[in-house]
């Protein structure tokens, strides 16, 4: 150990703060990069599934258009 | 060989090959990275110099190096989907530039932490402070380039050209030190010579280095498998994948 005890070991000669801070902010943001990606390939998949899904229930109603388009009169004066 | 290239281009291939790779890089990266990290918190000597605030070098090389040599590798990946028009390229591409992004963040943030009691100051605007700032702007704008083209191909043809350009900053970073007068000190890594710090220091400092290319080539795998589940939704493997509820 290059200190004497755990209070000289988060003082750090008074550089504890700028040296905390630093590795703190390193942790929340690697692990927060890295369990927002797990979350977003799982999100990504679980979206997916639905398409799926709701694609397999289209085709089972038969005839249904994809888009019903309805003209508007539009007068012009 | 050909065969080759053409398997290493194809999604299916990848994904596979990045599902079983995966837990081996989280495992090793981790331990090689946690080695490092409690080794110079609390194990390496102090500097005679800078006293303990130079323990910050453990992180701010590691995030400065990856960051730098991400971007290196987009731009091998941008070159190689201008010329071969390689799929897996383009999805490195958008893959890793929000890491990049946070690794370039982090370097500034714990330069900036450490200069304070160093140098007197948070930020001054130097060459090194200032290029790898504008190497933070150039993952922003690939992001940001990505995200407002809504053609995929029209999108990874605009973002490639945007790396290479941007490419030309990471030299001016690498050198800057050398070429300008600066507060920033030299490399403390170099091919061609010994360290100028002791083994106590050096050895750490490569482990957490080491620990975070890990750690990346985790994260690549993971965002690149996940950019390929939605573009290749439509295939018949993506759909089995999808459906049989595995990652």
């Amino acid at each position: 150990m290059a200190f004497e005890s755990l209070s000289a070991f988060i003082a750090m000669e008074g550089h504890g703060p700028y040296v905390w801070t630093c590795y703190g902010v390193f942790v929340v943001l690697l692990a927060g990069l890295m369990l927002w990606s797990q979350r977003r390939r799982r999100t990504t998949m679980e979206a997916c599934r639905r398409n799926y899904e709701r694609e397999a229930q289209g085709q089972q109603r038969t005839a249904r258009p994809a888009a019903t388009f309805t003209r508007v009169e539009v007068s012009q004066d | 060989m050909w065969q080759f290239f053409h398997k290493l281009g194809s999604p299916k291939w990848f994904y596979g090959i990045a599902t079983r790779l995966m837990p081996w890089l989280l495992v090793v990266g981790a331990a090689l990275l946690l080695a490092g990290v409690v080794w110079g918190l609390a194990f390496a000597p102090k500097d005679y110099l800078q006293g303990n605030s130079y323990r910050i070098i453990f992180i701010h090389v590691p995030t400065a190096f990856l960051a730098q040599s991400v971007y290196i590798m987009m731009a091998v990946a941008a070159v190689v989907t201008l010329v071969w028009r390689m799929k897996l390229a383009d999805v490195f591409v958008k893959a890793v530039a929000p890491v990049g992004l946070v690794l370039t963040f982090l370097a500034l943030f714990t330069g900036a932490v450490w200069g304070k009691p160093t140098w007197g100051t948070w930020w001054i605007w130097d060459a090194r402070l200032t290029s790898m700032l504008i190497l933070l702007f150039l993952y922003g704008g690939v992001i940001a380039l990505d995200r407002a083209i809504n053609d995929e191909k029209s999108a990874a043809r605009a973002v490639s050209v945007l790396v290479l350009v941007g490419v030309v900053n990471i030299p001016i970073i690498k050198y800057s030190v050398e070429w300008w007068n600066t507060l920033h000190q030299p490399a403390t890594f170099k091919l061609t010579e010994k360290p100028s710090m002791p083994a106590e220091m050096w050895v750490p400092l490569l482990l957490s280095v080491l620990g975070l290319y890990f750690i990346f080539g985790w994260l690549a795998c993971l965002r690149m498998q996940t950019e390929i589940i939605f573009r290749e939704q439509r295939t018949r493997w993506v759909k089995d994948l999808v459906m049989a509820g595995r990652p």
